[in-house]
């Protein structure tokens, strides 16, 4: 077939397959379904997109040739600044000051989006240990979020529990949850692990959402209290006879701001511990193990690891800092529902780890600030924030499986010249 | 006493209706994974295509004046497969095929990412919200006594049967007597050794998702008109329910989807009949982690043996 036919062909089948979806859509009148031409815009859009088809395949040496340099392109480089560990650690700390600070510098409504992406930080970093580092593919992991958040709120709401007692018991029981889980699943192969925690994902939104007397279903539970500094409440009075609240014990003017930078220095906090404990980690012979048993299990086996244990650890880890960021995510958004625990929930975490690098924490890190700073940034596109993610996971595994910027190993290399 | 029987039979009845359709779902996942050893973990959102384009094309048909209900369901039915088709085929063409040869992990990453993508397409091409179809075909078949016990098997329940068997039987005629249902099977068995026998497996891997798609169309119109209602939420949990069917005859073999369809169907109609509805997923998905736990090879599926 020449190109040109080709070209056609393909464009067609993109006619075919727009031309009914996209061209005409469905209302109903009474009982009656009635199908009329969409709007102008969609119409519109399926016209660039026959066009774009017909395209990229009339020129389709070209784009194979981009995007063969895309995938052998090994990384991103570093700039010059940031080579040598030294400068990175100066660096590193100059960040961390300057996300110190950040608070006091920016409006209101900054500080809580940045306190929303340091929550999607972590838990970007926590299914990195699972995805990325030991290559299990764990689809249910807003599964532990969720039992981290429901853990403090209910432990709050039948106990009184506070929130920095119930914050590792949080994590503790995610932990427990994915030892249950990864204890008879961690033999299945990827695909099927896959599934099953996809599966267990479900299961426990499910289970949220009929149990009802115990979580209170459907409706969530409300009127979660946000975390103390030492015993120090943020609110305007304070909540029972006897507590004291920040305002009042610094002698300072009450504002609601305060509270909003507490959230967030404290979500900055445990980033960092997140980020610290991962980092030991990688370097201790359990996240050595995890890379090599990712890259080959059958020769893991055969120098005596044990592949079993060494999942079960990455798995273990994981869920617990989704445990302690749903704990967190209660505290701050003061509701939780099943509503907040999809599947989707789930895929944009794993877009995270995906669009980042697998194993790779900087790249982790840049890749939850961009998916939810952007879509902030850009209210209009709201609405196709999940078709782009979709389709941003295609393209990735296609052109740069690897990620953005995968991790690199610390190498010798012999000075030529 | 007769009461109770004639109830079981009615949960019975319902179960093969709905496990008819898993059935026909399950077939598109056990032949692409027989064949290429993937999840194609959109196959749920071409049953959810197939049931919009098959509304479309009901509400269109019978708009330009066409009201005999069987012509129209056979037309409608027709543009359901041959979208899906062209999707099921579009799908493979630019989320796999450039990955084949990678790990299992980056292509099932693709899928997802494929899944979510026209999941959010047909969101924001049709709208988030339920769309009915007033029902077509009403009445049925009445056994026992009208007034007291007796079991219900509505017109439409035939209709879904008769053409999931038929279907089968298609699917089984077409795998064991045609080219190329023998090209598929010789692409399931050792895919690389098909190639150099002169077969080009890219076309046997491309039919393979064509008829996954179709038999996924099927169901997707079958299950639509039963149901009455389409959003585009309804893929991802018929997809997981199909993968489960899939699993428990035996992921790779077609007889074991039909098998596992019908047994998951009546599992869950029973689960819905005799304990709670709420928690009928549930079952369908504690079903799926013990069968993979306990018996990953499913009821008449092949060990698979590890090859280093």
């Amino acid at each position: 077939m020449s190109r040109v036919t080709s070209a056609f062909v393909a464009a067609l089948i993109t006619l075919v397959l727009g031309g009914f979806l996209l061209g005409m859509s469905l209302t109903s009148e009474g009982i009656n379904l009635v199908v009329e031409a969409s709007s102008t815009g969609k119409i519109t859009f399926l016209f660039v997109g026959v066009v774009l088809v017909f395209l990229l395949q009339l020129f389709r040496e070209q784009v194979g040739r981009f995007t063969t340099k895309m995938r052998s392109d090994e990384r991103m480089e570093l700039p010059g600044f940031l080579r040598t560990p030294q400068q990175q650690r100066v660096w590193t700390m100059f960040v961390i000051i300057g996300l110190l600070i950040f608070p006091f510098l920016s409006s209101r409504g900054a500080v809580d989006i940045a306190t929303l992406t340091l929550i999607y930080v972590m838990l970007g970093l926590g299914l990195n240990v699972v995805v990325g580092l030991a290559g299990l593919l764990d689809l249910g992991y807003v599964g532990f979020y969720a039992v981290g958040a429901y853990t403090y709120a209910l432990l709050n709401m039948y106990f009184g529990v506070s929130f920095w007692v119930a914050l590792p018991i949080a994590g503790g029981l995610a932990a427990l949850f994915g030892f249950l889980l990864g204890f008879p699943v961690l033999r299945l192969r990827g695909d099927y692990l896959a599934i099953v925690t996809l599966g267990f994902g479900e299961i426990i939104r499910i289970l949220l959402n009929n149990w009802t007397e115990l979580t209170g279903g459907p409706n969530g539970i409300a009127r979660i209290p946000k975390p103390t500094l030492f015993g120090l409440e943020f609110s305007r009075r304070p909540s029972e006879e006897g507590a004291t609240t920040f305002h009042e014990f610094f002698g300072i003017g009450y504002s609601s701001e305060y509270k909003v930078m507490f959230l967030y220095l404290m979500a900055l906090v445990l980033v960092l511990i997140t980020v610290y404990v991962i980092r030991r980690l990688i370097r201790m012979p359990i996240g050595r193990a995890w890379e090599a048993l990712r890259e080959d299990d059958i020769a893991c086996r055969s120098l005596g690891l044990n592949p079993t244990s060494i999942k079960l650890g990455a798995f273990t880890i994981g869920a617990s800092f989704a445990g302690f960021a749903g704990s967190f995510f209660a505290a701050r958004q003061g509701f939780i529902s099943p509503e907040s625990f999809t599947f989707i929930e789930s895929a944009i975490i794993l877009a995270i780890v995906v669009l980042g690098g697998m194993g790779s924490q900087l790249g982790v890190i840049l890749a939850a600030i961009a998916m939810t700073v952007l879509p902030e940034l850009a209210r209009e596109f709201d609405e196709y924030r999940m078709l782009l993610f979709g389709l941003m996971m295609v393209l990735m595994m296609i052109w740069r499986p690897q990620g953005l910027l995968p991790m690199k190993r610390p190498h010798l290399e012999l000075k030529r010249d | 006493m007769s009461e109770s029987i004639f109830y079981f039979l009615q949960q019975i009845a319902n179960g093969l209706t709905i496990g008819s359709t898993y059935a026909l779902i399950a077939i598109g996942y056990t032949m692409v994974y027989g064949i290429i050893g993937m999840i194609n973990f959109a196959h749920g959102e071409v049953y959810m295509i197939g049931t919009y384009v098959a509304f479309i094309a009901l509400a269109g048909l019978s708009m330009l004046g066409i009201d005999n209900p069987f012509l129209l369901i056979a037309m409608a039915l027709a543009v359901s497969i041959l979208v899906a088709s062209a999707y099921g085929f579009s799908i493979e063409r630019v989320a796999y095929r450039p990955l084949r040869g990678s790990k299992r992990l980056i292509a099932l990453i693709s899928a997802i990412g494929m899944s979510i993508f026209l999941q959010n397409y047909i969101r924001l091409a049709q709208g988030s919200r339920d769309i009915a179809m007033p029902s077509m075909i009403q009445g049925g078949f009445l056994f026992g006594d009208p007034s007291g016990s007796h079991i219900m098997i509505s017109y439409m329940q035939v209709i879904i049967m008769v053409t999931t068997v038929l279907c089968m039987i298609g699917l089984t005629l077409f795998i064991t007597r045609s080219r190329m249902g023998r090209a598929c099977r010789a692409c399931a068995q050792d895919i690389g050794m098909t190639n150099l026998l002169g077969i080009n497996s890219n076309n046997v891997i491309a039919v393979t998702f064509v008829i996954g798609a179709a038999l996924a169309a099927v169901a997707g119109m079958l299950l639509g008109l039963y149901y009455g209602v389409v959003n585009p939420y309804i893929g991802f949990i018929a997809g997981l329910k199909a993968f489960t069917a899939a699993v428990l005859g035996g992921i790779g073999s077609i007889p074991g989807a039909m098998l596992g369809g019908l047994i998951l169907g009546i599992s869950e109609s029973l689960t819905a009949g005799y304990l709670t509805a709420e928690y009928k997923d549930v079952v369908a998905f504690s079903l799926l982690v013990l069968i993979l736990l306990f018996m990953p090879q499913g009821i008449l599926g092949k060990p698979e043996v590890e090859k280093i």
